[in-house]
């Protein structure tokens, strides 16, 4: 399978060019909402990386792309270099505390967790890679 | 995100269109931080909102917060889209939704 990439300095302000990247070989025969739920995993993996992973230095993050609306899916691969984080140790938060409990945070990971097919984290050479899979198309309850 | 706001006494009016992403829910807490003095009903129209993530959410969370404080908020025409992520969340517990 042919699989893209794209090294891009892991800023907030680069969200949009992440996500076109991440859905372009995503078809007009992609439904919305899967085309919603790529964006939107795409973009709070991004953010995290862009928020957490280089407090100081800042830094790149390396995004692979393989697939899209075939069986296989689509799959991305999220790679940094920055502060060692597995976010799939993070405990899901509590959705039924009411709201003044409620922390501020903690979504982001639940959400992309929720939305993709297969969810997996690696530290190899110094490096986070996270790696996401969704078929497209089969996110139907 | 585009926010077109409509003042009449104490209820303020907010129509919110387009996507309310990361960069947009900086804008959008700014803009609620500066408005919300006085207010006692704050309505968000959401027709034209297309799509929100966890930062979005985030801001939500924070206003009703505030509102709960000073008088009442409703969201309203929520699209299917956006109301997926807060069933998922939970978050139509928490806020008062009216499709």
């Amino acid at each position: 399978m042919k699989t893209d990439e794209v090294r891009i300095e892991a800023k907030v302000e680069n969200l949009p060019a992440v996500i076109a990247f991440a859905t372009e070989t995503l078809t007009g025969r992609c439904p919305p909402r899967s085309r919603m739920h790529v964006e939107l995993v795409t973009e709070e993996i991004f953010v995290n990386i862009a928020s957490y992973a280089y407090p100081e230095t800042g830094g790149f993050v390396t995004i692979r792309r393989s697939g899209g609306e075939g069986p296989e899916g689509l799959t991305l691969t999220f790679i940094d270099g920055g502060v060692p984080y597995d976010p799939l140790q993070k405990p899901d938060p509590d959705l039924t505390l009411p709201l003044e409990e409620r922390p501020i945070g903690g979504l982001g990971v639940f959400l992309v967790k929720e939305l993709v097919d297969e969810v997996r984290y690696e530290n190899k050479d110094g490096k986070n890679i996270l790696t996401v899979r969704t078929i497209i198309g089969n996110d139907e309850e | 995100m585009d926010i077109k706001k409509e003042k009449n006494g104490t209820t303020l009016t907010m129509a919110l269109s387009g996507r309310l992403d990361t960069v947009a829910a900086a804008d959008f807490e700014k803009e609620l931080n500066a408005s919300l003095d006085g207010v006692e009903s704050l309505i968000f129209d959401c027709a034209d909102l297309t799509y929100v993530a966890s930062s979005g959410l985030r801001a939500f969370l924070m206003v009703q917060k505030r509102m709960n404080k000073q008088g009442k908020m409703v969201m309203r025409h929520v699209q299917d889209a956006v109301m997926e992520v807060l069933t998922m969340t939970g978050f139509d517990d928490l806020l008062q939704i009216e499709k």
